[in-house]
């Protein structure tokens, strides 16, 4: 068991290590230069010089590689003296733009998506869960119709599409939601939800198409497997049949569908942040990539990765829980 | 079965129209009298830069109405989108599925640390944010590489590892079979198995997976676009036309609803055909 979670955490630093390196070569060879727009007017050889050194920018950059890497362990400080800036371990780097360390911006924003993940997950799980097996109760029924019908055209539609109708149609036409701005939970737990609601019922529209298709088709496999006649042919209720016996064996692939999608969903929603104008990860790291902040885009893509690499592990984790026949080998 | 059948007849008559719309696009404006690059200011509203009239200025001559601020009309954007959206779907689908198809096979037949390797690779893809990637690459790229090549080659690129996945899958149960045994036995080299005994068993389920990919390739090159990286202006593209129908929202819904309505049709289509096609290949396959 230990053996295995070494080689679990091994292989996650591994991914990690990679996403970092491939994020860093990329933007290294974004032709900009962080010094220059910090160097002020007017701009001296001198100053320029100066400001490369502060921000160790004169260095290879596989030495300003190792600098990142070494800074997340022992912190590191930027320049000496009275203007030196010391940015603590777990140091992810140092926004120059922005003036404050990398960890601190993505901490700002982590409830905005957090928020947004994990209502939406709620939702779109409860629907498509429950469609989902409603659908393949009734197969062939008009329920069983319309419910596949509608899950295409969620499958289909992008996620903006979606949201931009539904602030056109709740937002302005109807007028019974806010469309956008983020309120935090401490502030106005009623105020945080109603906020979030409509963006929660879009993401959540979008997603919960795949669920309903997922569980129905697996319901209806395992519907057909020996052990459900076995357990009918015992008397089982069918009640427990379908929600126990069944069900159990369903949720395997919706746990996975979850990971990965959570996984994707709090590393940031950029189109969903987007196009509401919340302030979470996503948007974060768009504009930081449009102003070629480097330190800020390493550490959102690097936090991204992580959460996708551990929602990965947990989704494994939870296998060996729900199919003992899936433990991990 | 047969209404199963009736959708996924219904999607391929969609395809081949809009295939048809993104071939004769430019014909198919001339006859409207239109192009999607001329503007009509005399078509706006001097107060508002909205189009003048009801539902964003759909007359004779402007059939879909015209793009607010600059009048230009919005039938010839929606119908030019149309070709920058299956150039670029169709292109990178083809490219994911060759690359896929290549690496998924190899991993499959090959085994042992190749195998290792390349399931290792597709996990470091699948947890890549590749989105903020496509972004990057978009602005590290010189401008002499036409923005829709490199829209092709970065998404393909990055949709190789589903693919790989289901034909690394599909390929471990062909080899276990006789006649992909026979051929090494007798001294086949891998790529003659590939060739003579995998890839006529893999089309199947190679067609169903492109198919089904094509409406995420487009989706992804709308959201790119969306998001202000995609083709550059004065191109058209859907995804920035619903990009900038976020401010007229409230006064244009128009703007929005052409556009998007093009763009979801030619999704759905895709998905539903995708759809039919696996249910005939495999009727007891799964959704997804």
């Amino acid at each position: 068991m230990t053996k295995l979670v070494a080689t679990r955490l091994a292989g996650m630093l591994l991914v990690l290590l990679t996403v970092a390196f491939c994020t860093f070569v990329v933007f290294y060879l974004v032709p900009s230069d962080p010094a220059q727009l910090a160097c002020g007017r007017p701009c001296t050889e001198q100053n320029l010089a100066l400001a490369r050194e502060f921000m160790g920018l004169d260095e290879s950059w596989w030495q300003q590689f190792l600098d990142f890497l070494t800074g997340i362990f022992a912190g590191r400080t930027f320049g000496t003296g009275a203007t030196a800036i010391h940015c603590a371990a777990p140091c992810f780097g140092y926004s120059f733009q922005q003036n404050t360390d990398v960890v601190t911006l993505i901490a700002d924003r982590v409830p905005v998506t957090f928020s947004l993940a994990f209502g939406a997950a709620a939702i779109w799980l409860v629907f498509g869960v429950g469609l989902g097996v409603l659908a393949a109760l009734r197969k062939d029924t008009p329920i069983d119709r319309i419910t596949l019908a509608g899950s295409v055209a969620g499958v289909s539609a992008p996620v903006y599409l979606v949201g931009l109708l539904g602030i056109l149609l709740f937002g302005f036409t109807l007028d019974v939601v806010p469309v956008g701005g983020y309120v935090a939970f401490a502030e106005s737990p009623l105020d945080w939800a109603w906020r979030l609601i409509l963006p929660w019922c879009v993401l959540a529209f979008a997603h919960a198409a795949f669920y309903v298709r997922l569980v129905r088709s697996s319901m209806l496999e395992t519907l057909n497997e020996d052990f459900i006649r076995t357990a009918r042919a015992k008397g089982v209720r069918e009640s427990t049949v379908v929600g126990k016996h069944a069900l159990r064996n369903v949720l395997l692939p919706v746990v996975t569908l979850v990971g990965i999608d959570l996984g994707g969903l709090l590393g940031g929603a950029v189109i969903t942040e987007s196009v509401f104008s919340l302030p979470g990860l996503g948007g974060l790291l768009i504009d930081a990539v449009h102003q070629r902040d480097l330190p800020l885009v390493l550490g959102c893509t690097l936090f991204a990765g992580f959460l996708v690499v551990v929602a990965n592990t947990l989704v494994d984790l939870c296998y060996g829980v729900l199919d003992p026949r899936a433990r991990l080998t | 079965m047969l209404r199963r059948d009736r959708w996924a007849f219904a999607g391929a008559v969609t395809i081949v129209l809009i295939g048809l719309v993104a071939l004769g696009g430019t014909a198919l404006t001339a006859l409207a009298g239109q192009d999607p690059y001329t503007y009509h200011p005399e078509a706006l509203d001097p107060q508002t830069g909205g189009p003048a009239g009801l539902l964003g200025g759909i007359s004779g001559t402007h059939w879909f109405g015209v793009e607010p601020l600059t009048g230009r009309d919005l039938f010839a954007i929606v119908v030019h989108g149309t070709r920058t959206s299956f150039l670029i779907g169709l292109a990178a689908t083809a490219l994911s599925v060759v690359l896929g198809v290549l690496i998924g096979a190899a991993a499959g037949y090959l085994g042992g640390w190749t195998d290792r390797i390349i399931t290792w690779v597709a996990d470091v893809f699948l947890g890549f944010p590749y989105l903020v990637f496509m972004i990057a690459i978009g602005l590290v790229a010189p401008p002499s590489i036409p923005k829709q090549v490199l829209l092709i080659v970065v998404i393909g690129f990055f949709g190789w590892p589903s693919v790989a996945r289901i034909v690394r899958a599909q390929t471990l149960t062909l080899k276990k079979r006789s006649f992909v045994a026979a051929a090494r036995v007798l001294g086949a080299s891998p790529w003659q198995v590939f060739r003579t005994d995998l890839l006529p068993n893999l089309w199947a389920p190679i067609i169903v997976v492109a198919t089904l990919s094509v409406p995420g390739k487009i989706g992804l090159e709308a959201a790119l676009s969306f998001l202000n990286v995609g083709v550059p202006p004065p191109t058209p593209s859907w995804g920035r036309s619903i990009f900038s129908a976020i401010q007229w929202v409230a006064t244009d819904p128009m703007y929005l609803i052409f556009p998007g309505a093009a763009l979801f049709l030619t999704t759905w289509a895709f998905n539903v055909f995708g759809d039919g096609l696996r249910d005939a290949i495999d009727p007891k396959g799964g959704v997804r």
